[in-house]
């Protein structure tokens, strides 16, 4: 077992995992943050994705240890209690998720890629998600939802 | 005014914002209070006698709680899973329907079926144990795919010898050969429906529970049908009484068909929880998935359709064979013969259809209903052909279907494939699908991608499904072993605000919104002041869940029904009130009116009336109001459109980019068309996925050779264009909301209409004999090169 503290959604956080825990696991099964999802074990659905020193990454990729003293951020940390951030704003107004399983790891690749680029286009946005799946939307109501909500978060 | 919450408005989805800040709460989610975990012991080999299973070495290792195979299983009396629909060959005989052990028993029969399951504290602890499992196996050749299954390379059943589950047809096969020998024209096509993996992005997960208080056992399971599940674990695996088993299937992580089927995990871990009197959570990984969720299509047909000089339909001629997998899904022998071959006549006036069905067993996962269930196949083999057909007599495809459309003056329509058409007009949607993908101007487009060196091809779709399944009468004497009604539950609280229950299951398409809507409009109260709830067999009365787009055609119904008995008592209640006579008693708006007075009582004052009765007519009604309606619909309903595709392909790399891609789409009446849109645009990304990139391929020893993410091409953001999509109505005349059900119409669709835009373009280039799905870059490159 080893000890690991990280900050997560700006809250410090300890706990003892073993070497082999996946950080998604420290997150979801200890933190109890259960809005990260898993949906392969391959590293391609994206299910997982959350901010880690503000970059995404796949945190079905990463140990837990890996992420010792790192500033994490997930879905859950997003909102201002009712109010939603600007990207998830976009996704409920552009109906830009059907079962919703996706979704976490959408919004939390979708606002990293805001952040780069405030004025994604259509080809940007495609590129972008291209290692997040989603099986219900097509993806239409995705790219809509996250031009839109790229240009209201650097409104 | 029409209101902004109630039917035909875009509401924003109620459920979105539990899902948009990770609050949603799905099966894997939910940890119970002295939970142990579950892993599975799989069969490598795809067919293999099982020697012995050792158990031993595994059951002393660290946090084991329990170890179960398969004679556990025999020794318990645990029975296999059922199968939900007999199926009658043409000799009169019933098919084969071998034993589906929940865990394998003397052989495995494909690769992932499950030998045993290992119970311990943690999953790691589980998995290491499965690992230590040691299983003899004995090596039997296997049967890879349906030629090895007529062949007789092994023979998987005892009770199969030919490894034939049944031999099945529809129509008069000497009828349909004489008048083929009368056509001036007949046209062949061979074709190949790949076989598909469904691949939610939620995995199947499974948690059983037992209360020894109580003795209810509670299974938590990735569901969208949680009665059917309680009902074919209950009553046929397990032997257990409704009262005391629950299943809760809370929020589902997309289903797409792979998810209505009652799988040998959830028998296991709800048979087992209460042997080791702990909660037991198993949690399907997506390697595990690929080999134990059922697949979907594996359809191989040779079609031929004859024709007359001026190109009307005369008759059409379909073989089809069928890959069962190695075992009987739910409803799998339903999948090929009554949701397929009735459907054949499409949207056209052909007299005569003649289908010959066989299923076979091979040693691949079961394979079952995937979106759209055998209405893909049905529409990809008519919108093949007809295509096909247009291209060798020279005529414009469009107009070629047009001659032969039903009119929207010869509905009811009796087809010669036991449906009746009900409502549509075929040449409305075409004209529109036409109009939107600009057809006129396909040749300029044509010729600027000829001079870029790019082929460039337009192909149509025009299908018809038979969905809203179905009056419970017809499908059982179809061979159905359940009835398919539904069932909805008002109730109305003291206060005016509304729990609505049903029986159909939202996995990502918004019921709580669409079914909160029609409440609001009916009752006249906003819709934040309703709840819809779905997904528990505590709460819910009963239901048959959500599949074959029935849910607000049927489970829809059911609520119109309930509502009406809602607004009767409730026009009682408010007659009472003013004293006038319910005849006389108009509601609308949310008030209770009297014709030509000024007299009124708001829907919130009769039901607070209703719950506190004081000034209330007891001789004639109880209190409260809830009212519950069970509705048996009198038809299918019959939704229908016409998908175009444009593709243009490299012909240096043999590379299809989807340039766009129309829907016009006849779903009668809509009620939330945000939503609508979102499902069509869902099922054409499925529908192209299978076109283009998707394909299941096992290699003839069995072996899966598409295994993950890796092999297998889940369509992505950058494979597909925005779609363009729009709606002609023609209103479902046989249930009260006038609906018909839209969420398979893009996956029945779109596979017919990217192929005929391929084959079209690389016709251009001389490549006259069509090629199959998914048409990847090298499977064109290849056929172009040939050529
Ligand atoms: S769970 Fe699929 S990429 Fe992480
Ligand atoms: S919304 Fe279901 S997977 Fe994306």
């Amino acid at each position: 077992m080893a000890s690991v503290s990280m900050t997560i959604n700006g809250k410090q956080v300890s706990g003892e995992v073993e070497g082999r825990t996946l950080l998604v696991e420290f997150l979801r099964e200890h933190q109890r943050l259960t809005g990260t999802h898993v949906g392969c074990d391959t590293t391609q659905c994206g299910a997982c994705t959350i901010h880690m020193n503000g970059e995404a990454v796949k945190s079905c990729t990463m140990l837990a240890v890996q992420a010792e003293g790192a500033d994490v951020s997930t879905i859950e940390g997003l909102a201002n209690g009712d109010e939603l951030h600007p990207m998830q704003e976009a996704f409920r107004e552009h109906h830009g998720l059907q079962c919703g399983f996706c979704t976490p790891g959408m919004i939390m690749s979708a606002t990293a890629l805001a952040k780069r680029n405030p004025s994604p286009s259509e080809d940007d946005v495609r590129h972008w998600l291209e290692g997040n799946l989603c099986r219900c939307t097509g993806y239409h109501n995705i790219v809509k939802a996250v031009m839109a909500g790229a240009r209201a978060m650097n409104a | 005014m029409p209101r902004d919450d109630g039917i035909g408005a875009s509401v924003r989805r109620k459920e979105d914002f539990r899902f948009v800040t990770g609050q949603g709460s799905y099966t894997d989610d939910l940890n119970r209070h002295g939970q142990t975990y579950a892993a599975f012991v799989r069969s490598p080999h795809a067919h293999a006698t099982l020697n012995s299973v050792n158990t031993s070495a595994a059951a002393a290792m660290d946090g084991v709680v329990a170890i179960f195979t398969g004679q556990d299983l025999l020794d318990a009396e645990v029975n296999g899973l059922p199968c939900g629909w007999q199926v009658h060959s043409k000799d009169g005989e019933p098919m084969v329907e071998p034993a589906h052990p929940a865990l394998a028993q003397g052989k495995v029969r494909h690769v992932g079926d499950a030998v045993a399951v290992v119970i311990a504290e943690t999953l790691s602890q589980a998995r290491a144990a499965a690992e230590a499992v040691a299983v003899d196996y004995g090596m039997l050749p296997a049967v890879g795919n349906m030629t090895a299954a007529k062949a007789g390379k092994a023979q998987i059943f005892e009770e199969a010898p030919n490894n034939q589950c049944y031999d099945w047809e529809i129509g008069d096969e000497a009828e349909i050969d004489a008048a083929m020998a009368k056509a001036t024209h007949v046209v062949e096509l061979p074709l190949v429906n790949n076989r598909l993996i469904a691949n939610p992005i939620e995995p199947r997960v499974a948690i059983g529970d037992y209360d020894t208080a109580t003795g209810e056992h509670t299974l938590f399971t990735t569901s969208q049908n949680p009665h059917v599940i309680r009902l074919l674990m209950g009553a046929f695996v397990l032997g257990l009484p409704e009262h005391k088993l629950r299943v809760v299937a809370p929020d589902v992580g997309g289903g797409f068909g792979t998810k209505i089927f009652h799988y040998a995990e959830e028998a296991i871990v709800t048979w087992a929880a209460a042997k080791v009197r702990r909660p037991i959570k198993w949690t399907s990984d997506r390697s595990e998935a690929f080999m134990s969720d059922a697949h979907g299509r594996d359809h191989e047909t040779v079609a031929k359709l004859g024709l007359d000089a001026d190109g009307k339909f005369l008759a059409l001629k379909v073989q089809t064979d069928a890959n069962m997998g190695a075992y009987l899904s739910t409803f799998a022998p339903a999948v090929p013969t009554y949701l397929y071959a009735t459907l054949l006549a499409g949207q056209y006036t052909t007299p005569l259809v003649y289908a010959n069905v066989r299923a076979w067993f091979t040693n691949t996962v079961p394979v079952d209903a995937y979106r759209g269930a055998g209405r893909p196949e049905a529409t990809y083999v008519i919108e093949q052909i007809v295509e096909e057909a247009a291209r060798q007599i020279g005529m414009d495809p469009a107009d070629l279907r047009a001659k032969n459309f039903i009119s929207p003056d010869a509905v009811p329509y009796q087809t010669p494939v036991a449906l009746e058409y009900d409502s549509g007009n075929y040449a409305g949607t075409l004209e529109m699908a036409k109009k939107a993908i600009n057809y006129d101007g396909f040749a300029a487009r044509q010729a600027a991608s000829k001079a870029a060196g790019k082929l460039r091809g337009i192909g149509f779709s025009a299908y018809i499904e038979a969905c809203g399944i179905a009056p419970s009468a017809v499908v059982g004497s179809l061979g159905a072993r359940a009835g398919l009604y539904e069932v909805a539950n008002v109730r109305v609280h003291p206060t005016g605000s509304v729990t609505m229950h049903t029986g159909t299951h939202s996995h990502g398409q918004g019921h709580e919104t669409t079914f909160a809507q029609v409440v609001a409009e009916r009752l006249g109260v906003p819709i934040e002041n309703v709840d819809v709830v779905h997904g528990d067999t505590n709460n819910i009365p009963f239901g048959m869940g959500t599949y074959g787009s029935r849910s607000l055609a049927v489970g829809g119904s059911a609520l119109a029904k309930a509502l009406d008995k809602v607004e009767a008592k409730a026009k009682k209640i408010a007659a009472h009130l003013m004293e006038a006579s319910d005849t006389d008693v108009e509601f609308k708006d949310g008030q209770f009116t009297i014709a030509g007075t000024d007299k009124s009582v708001s829907f919130g004052d009769v039901a607070l009336t209703a719950y506190v009765p004081h000034n209330f007519p007891h001789d004639e009604l109880e209190p409260g109001l809830e009212e519950q309606a069970f509705y048996d619909p009198a038809n299918f309903t019959f939704p229908a459109g016409c998908h175009i595709a444009e593709v243009e392909i490299d012909p240096e790399t043999g590379t299809v980019t989807l340039a766009n891609f129309v829907a016009a789409d006849d779903f009668g009446n809509i009620v939330n068309p945000m939503i609508v849109e979102g499902q069509v645009h869902g099922g054409i990304a499925q529908g192209v996925g299978q076109a283009l990139l998707e394909g299941c391929v096992y290699d003839e020893d069995g072996q899966l050779v598409t295994g993950s993410y890796m092999d297998y091409a889940m369509p992505r953001a950058d494979n597909l264009p925005n779609f363009t999509v729009d709606t002609q109505v023609t209103p479902c005349p046989h249930n009260p909301l006038g609906v018909k059900g839209c969420g398979e119409a893009g996956a029945i669709a779109a596979p017919a209409a990217v192929m005929n835009a391929v084959t079209g373009a690389m016709r251009a280039a001389g490549v006259t004999k069509p090629i199959d799905m998914p048409a990847t870059p090298s499977e064109v490159w290849a056929a172009l090169h040939a050529s």
